[in-house]
């Protein structure tokens, strides 16, 4: 039986709309905008792909009915190369800043993070207010920069200068790329703000008995990103503030003295392009860490859920985490092999690059090892979770790859770069939050997601991201570059042709079967099965608590922790699953 | 064992105690304060990169500075680290009237701080030296002159000159800001022996603040100091 500590006074409730759901203080709701933030930027981000997509496959087609609607990113129905480069951009910006970035961390750790260290609220519910809304602000700036004179910068999403500095560098080189560093200035700040609350919370709200190694590894996926974040986002935000200044007030921190742009001499310099790439890559490595640790710590704790067993090795799982977090620090020169490093330098960078394939493999071995002889349940979030794994390992081999000089001298900057990380932190990060929303739906809507829908939209999206990003791999090694808008004007690229055509049906009909997901997710909000305090049978405390979640969580008294975070099929115990609040005896 | 929370004067509704709304705070400030130290990091990355590629134009644009002007500015700073920390102390006893007293000295003391800067930044600007592109007017002739050679380095150096000191300055206004308020609260009567966490927390940011500038000052005004243009 569970006994409760401290009756503790009610929070006063919002008492208007605005109060409850717009400018809200509880952490749950602000986890939901920050979910929906999310999907609307994935949404954005995929409709984008999907416009990269065309224009590889064929070059040559014209569109009329894009050019009704994108009046200024095609002329006589053809894609404007700027514009597919526009589309790049946006499509990578939005994906790393609004999606992976948000949902696994801002949304679901917002919600579940308090609940599961048995805590009433985040420690800071004003910051993380003005977090959300700072992230929100961010969003639109983003989206703004699409819109104005010139378009959305050309950049990439890296924004490497010299050329990101000049305004006179390209079409979305001048207003575009300001909103575009505002936005990710404003996002910085969010996140750095955001990650205080997600630590402090952490270290302090704590309920009796929850001792660190007690709690779920979802909550030690969320507090080792925070960390991170912590440390990585003042980086760039110096960067963009440094980068901004070079736009707008003659500065030369990243452009170089003698410079020629489209003919044009361009006045001052003395900056080193080089900087911004350290400065960049100093949060850019971290950042794919942030992405992918707080999956992690959801993948563990689906699969222990149903696999009906613990989580292997929980303790190792935990230092692996806390190891890849560390090391994701000191490996950011790997990106930059190419762009002229001492080679006693670079080989530090990638043997330390190749350590962090350590506690990967630690992680990986220890998901199958929970898996192991289990009587698995085959529920959506398992399937997605046992396919991030599957990812997970295909997206990172690659990286060992990559993360050797010589290979990367070859590989750097072709198809075979994007394969990988879009293997390893874009759809695997993507199954993370798919995993976690098919297995928290219940609890934050009050009803079950449809089964049949949800195996149908898992088989058709994993056979569908192996039929986009396997053959990425293979135009890498045939040497294709990244981000090259015409694929036709080269000998050596015409014969991939065909693969990109694949690519590009397979990308359709992949980004078709989210529909299903879509038509799911609207259906179960309305008609779903009711869905229990514990539907799956699972033991943290989110489970204890109401569906969905009452204000303050635990109803005006805070629950005391006996057990570890997983204990499935105790030997000797009545039921397969014990409580984290049931006392031993 | 249920025991019943009372109404207590100043604690949030969602914390359990005064400690844990105390800790929590403290943690929260000092975990603020490593973002601030990432974020002042990259500066001082920029900083390095560029004194090791410019170094004869560092030692010139050092010479520009004002020691003796920056030289007082930080004996004024380091006195009023002492004096929060003075504030914090007499928080701690609940003597509103001491606490008041240095509250009030330690913003007087910033707010000299920002005195002296800006008529050092106005100097500057007046000689030409602010590095944006329709203020940039170096002289290049006269006893001030910066050789046409070097110019492009001091530009460089004035740069990091202005944004370090500058991004320094924001947060010496954002302190003045906390003090005033901390000084409305203690006019108010809001400080006790038991509840002080919020000049604790300010303090905090105040020191480190201070620290900032003990790196800045060496850095930037010092490194010319034994070296004279021309070379002799």
């Amino acid at each position: 039986m569970s006994e409760e500590i401290q009756a503790l006074p009610q929070i006063k409730k919002p008492a208007t709309f605005i109060g409850k759901y717009v400018f809200s203080r509880d952490h749950k709701i602000i986890g939901l905008q920050y979910f929906f933030l999310a999907l609307a930027a994935a949404l954005a981000g995929t409709l984008m792909s999907l416009l990269i997509r065309l224009r590889l496959a064929w070059p040559q087609e014209r569109w009329p009915l894009l050019e009704m609607i994108f009046p200024n990113g095609f002329s006589d129905g053809l894609m404007k190369p700027e514009f597919y480069l526009a589309m790049v951009t946006m499509h990578g910006t939005m994906m790393v800043f609004m999606v992976l970035s948000v949902a696994p961390q801002s949304a679901f750790g917002n919600y579940f993070l308090p609940i599961q260290i048995g805590a009433r609220e985040m420690v800071f519910p004003r910051l993380n207010m003005l977090s959300f809304w700072l992230t929100f602000a961010s969003f639109v700036v983003l989206i703004a920069a699409l819109f104005v004179a010139g378009g959305a910068p050309i950049g990439g999403w890296t924004f490497y200068p010299p050329l990101s500095a000049i305004a006179s560098a390209g079409p979305g080189q001048g207003a575009g790329a300001d909103l575009w560093l505002v936005s990710i200035g404003v996002f910085c700040l969010a996140a750095f703000l955001g990650s205080i609350n997600f630590i402090v919370t952490t270290l302090t709200r704590r309920t009796k008995g929850m001792s660190l190694m007690r709690m779920p590894l979802t909550c030690w996926g969320w507090f080792t990103t925070a960390c991170i974040s912590l440390l990585a986002f003042p980086v760039l935000l110096v960067a963009g503030l440094l980068l901004f200044l070079d736009r707008n007030f003659g500065m030369s921190f990243f452009k170089p003295a003698g410079l020629v742009v489209t003919g044009q001499v361009i006045e001052g310099g003395g900056g080193s392009p080089l900087l911004w790439q350290h400065l960049f890559w100093f949060f850019g490595h971290p950042e794919v860490y942030l992405v992918i640790i707080p999956v992690m710590g959801v993948i563990s704790h689906v699969m222990a859920t149903f696999a009906r067993k613990p989580v292997f090795g929980h303790r190792a799982m935990v230092t692996a985490m806390l190891a890849i977090g560390a090391l994701g620090f000191l490996i950011w020169g790997h990106h930059m092999f190419v762009s002229g490093m001492n080679p006693r330098l670079g080989l530090a960078f990638s043997v330390l690059t190749l350590v962090i394939g350590v506690p990967s493999a630690v992680k990986t071995f220890n998901w199958l090892g929970t898996l192991w002889g289990a009587r698995i349940r085959f529920t959506t979030p398992m399937l997605f979770a046992i396919g991030f794994v599957s990812l997970f390992v295909s997206g990172g081999v690659t990286g060992l790859v990559l993360g050797q000089m010589a290979l990367d001298m070859v590989f750097h900057d072709t198809y075979f770069v994007t394969g990988h990380f879009h293997m390893v932190m874009g759809v695997a990060a993507v199954f993370g939050i798919f995993a976690a929303t098919y297995y928290w739906f219940p609890k934050m809507f009050g009803r079950m997601m449809n089964e049949t829908m949800g195996k149908l939209h898992f088989w058709l999206t994993f056979a569908g991201v192996y039929a986009i990003f396997v053959p990425f791999h293979l135009l890498g090694i045939a040497g294709h570059p990244r981000r090259y808008a015409d694929t036709l004007w080269f000998d050596f690229l015409k014969p991939l042709e065909p693969l990109h055509i694949f690519i590009t049906i397979a990308a359709f009909v992949t980004a078709a079967a989210q529909l299903i997901f879509a038509g799911n997710f609207l259906l179960s909000l309305r008609k779903g099965a009711r869905a229990g305090d514990n539907p799956w049978e699972a033991t943290t405390l989110e489970w204890t608590v109401a569906t969905p979640p009452p204000m303050e969580n635990f109803a005006g008294r805070l629950p005391v922790v006996h057990r570890g975070p997983y204990e499935y099929s105790t030997p000797g115990a009545a039921k397969d699953y014990s409580m984290q609040t049931e006392s031993l005896d | 064992m249920a025991e019943h929370a009372t109404h207590v004067e100043g604690l949030a509704h969602h914390f359990v105690s005064m400690e844990q709304q105390k800790e929590a705070g403290m943690v929260g400030m000092w975990i603020f304060l490593l973002t601030e130290i990432m974020f002042f990091g990259g500066l001082f990355l920029a900083y390095t990169i560029y004194r090791t590629t410019y170094p004869e134009g560092f030692l010139f644009g050092s010479h520009l500075l004002n020691v003796k002007l920056g030289g007082t500015n930080t004996v004024v700073l380091i006195v009023s680290s002492l004096t929060m920390a003075m504030a914090v102390y007499y928080s701690q006893k609940g003597d509103r009237k001491k606490l008041l007293a240095f509250l009030a000295l330690t913003l007087i003391l910033g707010l000299a701080f920002l005195g002296i800067k800006y008529v050092e930044y106005s100097t500057k600007i007046h000689d030409g030296l602010f590095p944006a592109a329709a203020t940039w007017n170096p002289p290049s002739e006269g006893e001030h002159a910066i050789p046409v050679e070097k110019q492009q380095a001091v530009h460089v150096f004035l740069w990091i000159y202005f944004l370090m000191t500058g991004l320094h300055a924001v947060h010496m206004i954002v302190g003045a800001g906390i003090l005033i308020t901390l000084i409305i609260m203690a006019q108010r009567g809001k400080f006790t022996k038991n509840y002080n966490s919020p000049v604790e927390i300010s303090g905090l940011y105040w020191h480190f603040v201070d620290i900032v500038w003990i790196f800045l000052f060496p850095l930037l005004y010092l490194t010319g100091y034994h070296f004279t243009p021309g070379g002799h």
